[in-house]
């Protein structure tokens, strides 16, 4: 099949939504199927083959935080000639709804379109305002995933329409089959995430952590992540902060070995996930997970089954379930066996085949994606 | 005097083609529906036939392979105003057939059993996918001909109005889960 994969935001900065669209397009292509990815990217950043610069991402303020889009006729241009050029028997946006590149495509393709939306967030006036811009240009997807219940939840309040669920994938194999560190070993609690980010939840972390030191002697705290190490121990005792050790930014094979090495993942996040791939990772390589109990986050832990959760935002709780867990092994194991096998469900090879059906799905008796003169202009509308 | 009149013909062009505009959103959106249903009765009938195929392969007990050759049978000759009915039915004696696990793991035990298996797997599991985008189609579609602008200009012309397909695709747990 030959399958184009839009990705709405730059290739040169790291983020959950890139990272999943280069595991889709590589696990893709190991299957034989021709991927063209067509992302923002800097002149001069190196792309892996399959990937087609869209020209660099503009940073505007957008939706709260500074995003670099793509939009303007220039990259409307070059969203046209990609989809000539690649005759795709389907095209996948993800993200159709952030004024970039997924929403260019919308607009200038006809064909099969399958569209995955990521993220939730609570009904904007933007996205009210927004609705009847929007409305044309997503009334042409034939196919909607939402990657969580509760992206789901969203798309179905601010667009109406229905998708299906289909989760974030993760080489499982990858973690679980990497080599613990001894040095990482040995009570010790993990956390994954931009150090200075409040919403990822590390000053909730550092509130409960004296409790947790103190009660349990032998335990440390490794962070790797992002961020000023000086300000985020700066309301710790100062003799407990060596028991806290920074990593930093840690490679793809080190955070496994990490995962791997804990005896309890804490994700404390507190607000702005909609998926929490970082808890299946931490499944994958079994490590215990104990997480903030938003709603993302119960679905992917199985609502509890599949690891522990603590009221959002409560240190104490967080720091009873901790020490409990700590000093609970068999509780432990329990957690691991049970992440272990629940997390298959998101491993590639169960992702990848949904994804798959539903490109067939679409594509049954359907031409190829094309431009759609339509939107060529006024002469094209009328015929001449 | 003329110039009133070079604006009314700007206005009229104008409505025009914004008119000739949503005239085609709306004729993309029928297309769309028109593609889904196929492809979702392509599903239903691909889901029949494994059914059908399993029944009477003999890896079942007798009883069983009744139930499912019924079930299958009446999805398939179902007339459109039954079809749905007919099609929650093969839903349920799907469901109760391979409820339990075991039950699955017998099909695959047989010689050409995985395969068989894998087939209603995938088939069960794309029924309810098909139907979503099916109805997700016809949603977009109801709301913009309910839009006064087409209504008035009746800009649909005699397309009859699109209908959801309803019907219960809960596929067996026993198949839909594949842990391992």
């Amino acid at each position: 099949m030959r399958i184009g994969i839009v990705c709405p935001y730059s290739w040169d900065v790291p983020g959950g939504v890139q990272f999943h669209i280069r595991d889709l397009a590589e696990h893709l292509i190991r299957l034989g199927h021709e991927v063209s990815v067509l992302a923002p990217a800097d002149e001069d950043t190196p792309l892996p083959p399959y990937v087609v610069s869209a020209g660099r991402a503009v940073p505007v303020p957008y939706n709260g935080s500074v995003a670099r889009l793509n939009f303007g006729f220039l990259s409307a241009a070059r969203v046209r000639r990609w989809l000539h050029d690649g005759t795709f028997d389907v095209v996948h946006i993800h993200e159709p709804t952030s004024p970039s590149l997924g929403l260019l495509t919308c607009w200038a393709a006809q064909g099969p379109i399958v569209a995955t939306f990521h993220t939730s967030n609570p009904r904007s006036r933007a996205m009210i305002a927004a609705y009847p811009i929007l409305q044309p240009a997503l009334e042409k997807i034939s196919a909607r995933i939402a990657v969580s219940e509760y992206a789901r939840r969203t798309l179905v309040e601010h667009l109406g329409g229905d998708a299906v669920l289909i989760p974030n994938g993760v080489d499982v194999d990858f973690f679980a089959r990497a080599e613990p560190k001894k040095e990482w070993q040995g009570e010790t609690l993990g956390f994954i995430g931009r150090i200075d980010e409040p919403r990822k939840g590390l000053p909730v972390l550092m509130r409960a952590l004296p409790r947790i030191l103190t009660e349990r002697p032998g335990a440390r705290l490794l962070v790797a992540g992002r961020g000023d190490e000086e300000e985020a121990v700066a309301s710790l005792p100062a003799e407990m902060r060596s028991r806290v050790e920074f990593l930093g930014m840690v490679s793809d094979e080190d955070k496994a070995r990490l995962l791997r090495s804990v005896d309890v993942y804490v994700a404390p996040n507190t607000g702005g996930e909609s998926f929490g791939i970082i808890l299946v990772e931490a499944m994958s390589a079994g490590a215990p997970v104990l997480a903030a109990d938003l709603d993302a986050f119960a679905q992917v832990l199985d609502q509890g089954g599949a690891g522990e959760l603590f009221a959002n935002e409560d240190a104490d709780a967080l720091a009873d379930a901790a020490i409990r867990l700590l000093g609970d092994e068999a509780r432990r194991a329990e957690l691991s066996a049970r992440g272990s096998s629940h997390v298959r469900r998101f491993d590639w090879s169960t992702v990848g085949a949904d994804i798959l059906a539903v490109y067939e799905t679409v594509t049954d008796g359907a031409a190829a994606v094309d431009t759609d003169e339509r939107v060529g202009g006024l002469r094209a509308r009328l015929g001449l | 005097m003329t110039e009133t009149l070079i604006w009314t013909v700007v206005a009229l062009i104008l409505i025009g083609v914004y008119l000739s505009w949503t005239a085609g959103r709306l004729d993309r959106l029928h297309s769309r529906i028109d593609a889904a249903r196929a492809a979702l009765d392509a599903q239903l009938l691909r889901r029949a036939s494994v059914t059908q195929e399993l029944a009477t392969s003999g890896v079942l007990d007798p009883a069983a392979s009744i139930v499912l050759y019924e079930a299958a049978h009446a999805a398939r000759q179902a007339e459109e105003d039954h079809r749905e009915v007919a099609e929650s039915e093969l839903s349920q004696a799907l469901r109760a057939v391979f409820g339990e696990p075991e039950q699955v793991e017998l099909v695959r035990q047989a010689p050409g059993g995985p395969e068989a298996a894998e087939e209603l797997a995938a088939a069960v599991r794309r029924v309810p996918m098909a139907r979503r985008f099916h109805n997700d189609a016809v949603r977009a579609a109801r709301a913009l001909r309910r839009h006064r602008k087409v209504r008035w200009f009746r800009l649909a012309g005699h397309a009859p109005f699109p209908l959801a397909f309803e019907m219960d695709d809960e596929p067996p747990v026993a198949l839909a889960d594949r842990p391992a």
